[in-house]
């Protein structure tokens, strides 16, 4: 600490130019304002680690939306894309497969911090004492991220992103009386398509993000006002405790949680790349859907449903959702210790208990059973060879000659005299051009058909400079000529 | 400690000093712990222009058991793949396979030097004919007359594997000499 400028004695006459340029952008901005606000806030009873939960997701969030905006330098939302270019982004890119994995596993990371967040809240009772808002604000946080996750999983459209999503959007029709109208517009038609993929897409990347922004930064607003709870020992509306600033002491805790999460991320993305497996293949009615992870509860859930119960399987998820948004509302008084709210802090761990045994009971029943099990290994293996093979790119629209085949005999008339004479050879196989001759693709939009017929007769002076000579045929060949040229794309 | 002096004359001065060191030591953390999340990230969106460099751009014209034994220029479609990130683009096109001469493969460009038109073998003749403006060419492809201002272009061959492989090229049309068009 030998040159902390502080140590020595500051000369006010002669500030440093690094002083005077702080000073500038203060005077102009409010920075010095803005940090003492932020990072001076009050933490009664002093810094913990049970609070770096909040912290640690807003870290994560900025990641996944960092690494989301750059695989969107990739990515094609269209069901004869999507897979491929993902395949590009894993197999050909540099770092590719890494940042795939990183916002991959990111999600994971997001729904296990949440749930660290809930239960640190729930447990500390920091819900308490004028945090309504505060709590739903969060409430719909969860519910924004959980669908972040779900409408992520179905992108990279490879077989367990497809069914899984057809699966997940197949319990949309069970919503009472507007379900299958409701399911028709989340897929954009009664069967999953590239409308599917661009519905998810605009919602994982457009509408989703831009509400988490502001409901996190309503989030954070009713934080500050409320201000921090403290330990359960406290008073959530007058505390008591001796109040330290968040900085440096909370700050470094929260820094050094989510730089750990950040590293485990990194390593996991490394030694273990997330896979992806073969391109989506809706005739295959072998595959076994299964959701993400934190999904699988729920899946099982709905196993033990049927017939005239299943639509519990909508209700029951809705009424404990409705329950728990409720939360701060029914638990009013403002006691915080844990062992003074049996039924609030018994019935979250109930809770998780359950989902975590539906889970289990999930995985069980696959591996249990040696056909699923058979299957589920297949599967995996499926996605293991795939990822093993090299990238294979796909082969663009317009260049493949089956297209013709099916064409217009005009047209295929007009094709063969394109190449008989000689057209091919200045202005390109599918007339898209050549460093000879301009392309010839779009011509339908720049003249008529009388138009292009006469060009092709008496070529301009741009054309015959450029060596064009002028077409001599009959007036039918020439018609199914420029038919020919009118359909090129 | 050695700021310990400062601090016992002016207590105030205690908290800004460890501030900024700590403010410091997260400064230069968090710098740390970006740069190396960045690596990826710019390796990530710079991976197209480090790309172009390993491009294969030579063309398959067919096995060199079946052309070794061709007595007359022969014409052959190749395809030409051009990759555009994660698609490929092909076109086809023909290229006459002269017979090999001491062993040495030739490949002729049927683009008429003259105004670009295919020029085509027409074997009762034994010479290339253009059949825009006559010009003609010999077996070998050398001009013999009309307007075209030089010979046929040859191209690159090379066997790789028992496969003849071919660069297709553009060149310049109109002009004495042969000059690669970009």
């Amino acid at each position: 600490m030998p040159t902390n400028p502080n140590t020595t004695a500051p000369e006010p006459n002669h500030p440093t130019a690094a002083a005077r340029l702080t000073s500038w952008f203060d005077t102009r901005t409010g920075v010095n304002e803005i940090l003492h606000e932020s990072l001076d806030e009050p933490v009664p009873g002093g810094a913990k680690w049970a609070y770096v939960f909040g912290s640690g997701l807003l870290y994560l969030f900025i990641s996944q939306v960092i690494t989301g905006v750059f695989l969107a330098l990739y990515y094609v939302p269209s069901a004869d894309h999507a897979h491929t270019v993902v395949s590009y982004i894993v197999k050909e890119v540099t770092s590719g497969s890494f940042l795939r994995s990183i916002h991959a596993y990111g999600s994971s990371g997001i729904i296990i911090l949440l749930v660290l967040h809930i239960g640190q809240t729930i447990l500390y009772g920091s819900y308490k004492g004028r945090r309504e808002l505060l709590w739903l604000s969060g409430c719909i946080l969860l519910a924004l991220m959980l669908g972040m996750a779900f409408t992520g999983y179905l992108l990279p459209w490879d077989e367990k992103a497809y069914f899984a999503s057809a699966v997940g959007t197949n319990l949309i029709a069970e919503v009472p009386i507007i379900g299958p109208s409701l399911q028709r517009l989340v897929r954009g038609g009664d069967q999953m398509g590239t409308l599917t993929i661009s519905r998810f897409y605009v919602l994982h990347v457009f509408m989703l993000p831009a509400m988490l922004i502001g409901f996190i930064a309503a989030h954070v607003f009713f934080f500050r006002k409320a201000g921090a709870a403290g330990p359960i020992k406290e008073d959530p509306i007058a505390p008591k405790l001796p109040a330290v600033p968040f900085y440096p002491k909370q700050v470094l805790m929260d820094a050094v949680f989510s730089i750990s999460i950040i590293i485990i991320l990194a390593a996991i993305a490394t030694f273990i790349p997330m896979d992806l497996g073969p391109a989506a293949n809706p005739a295959d009615t072998h595959f076994l859907p299964r959701p993400e992870w934190y999904y699988r509860p729920a899946f099982q859930a709905l196993k033990y449903l049927s017939g005239r119960t299943s639509i519990l399987g909508i209700l029951l998820p809705a009424i404990l959702a409705v329950i728990f948004a409720s939360l701060p509302f029914l638990d009013r008084s403002l006691e915080r210790r844990p062992w003074r709210r049996p039924i609030v802090v018994g019935s979250f761990f109930a809770f998780l208990l359950v989902y975590v045994s539906l889970g289990f009971a999930s995985y069980h029943d696959d591996y249990g059973d040696l056909g699923l099990a058979a299957q589920m290994r297949k599967q995996d293996q499926d996605a293991e060879l795939f990822m093993k093979q090299p990238f294979i790119p796909e082969a663009a629209a317009g260049t493949a000659t089956a297209a013709l085949a099916s064409a217009d005999p005009k047209i295929l008339k007009g094709r063969a005299l394109f190449e008989a004479n000689s057209c091919s050879s200045c202005h390109g196989e599918h007339g898209e051009g050549t460093p000879a001759a301009g392309a010839l693709t779009g011509v339908s939009q720049k003249y008529t058909d009388a138009q292009l017929i006469a060009l092709l007769r008496a070529p301009n002076a741009q054309m015959t400079n450029g060596g064009m000579t002028p077409v001599d045929l009959k007036d039918d060949d020439l018609a199914a000529l420029a038919d020919y040229l009118r359909q090129l794309h | 400690m050695n700021e310990a002096p400062a601090v016992a004359n002016n207590p105030e001065l205690e908290a800004p000093s460890r501030r900024s060191f700590v403010g410091a030591l997260f400064a230069i953390g968090g710098a740390a712990v970006s740069l190396i999340l960045a690596i990826p990230l710019v390796r990530f969106s710079t991976f197209p222009l480090r790309k172009v460099a390993a491009e294969d751009d030579w063309s398959d014209v067919g096995p060199v058991t079946d052309l070794a034994s061709i007595t007359a220029p022969t014409a052959k479609t190749i395809s030409i793949e051009h990759r555009d990130a994660w698609q490929t683009t092909t076109n086809e096109t023909a290229v006459y396979v002269l017979p090999p001469k001491d062993g040495q493969f030739r490949i002729l460009s049927p683009v008429c030097p003259h105004l670009g038109c295919s020029v085509r073998w027409e074997n009762e003749q034994n010479k290339f004919i253009c059949p825009c403006h006559s010009g003609s060419f010999t077996p070998d492809g050398e001009r013999i007359a009309g307007p075209p201002p030089r010979s046929m272009d040859s191209l690159d061959a090379k066997v790789v594997d028992g496969v003849l492989k071919v660069r297709y090229r553009y060149f310049r049309q109109l002009v004495a000499t042969k000059e690669e068009m970009a």
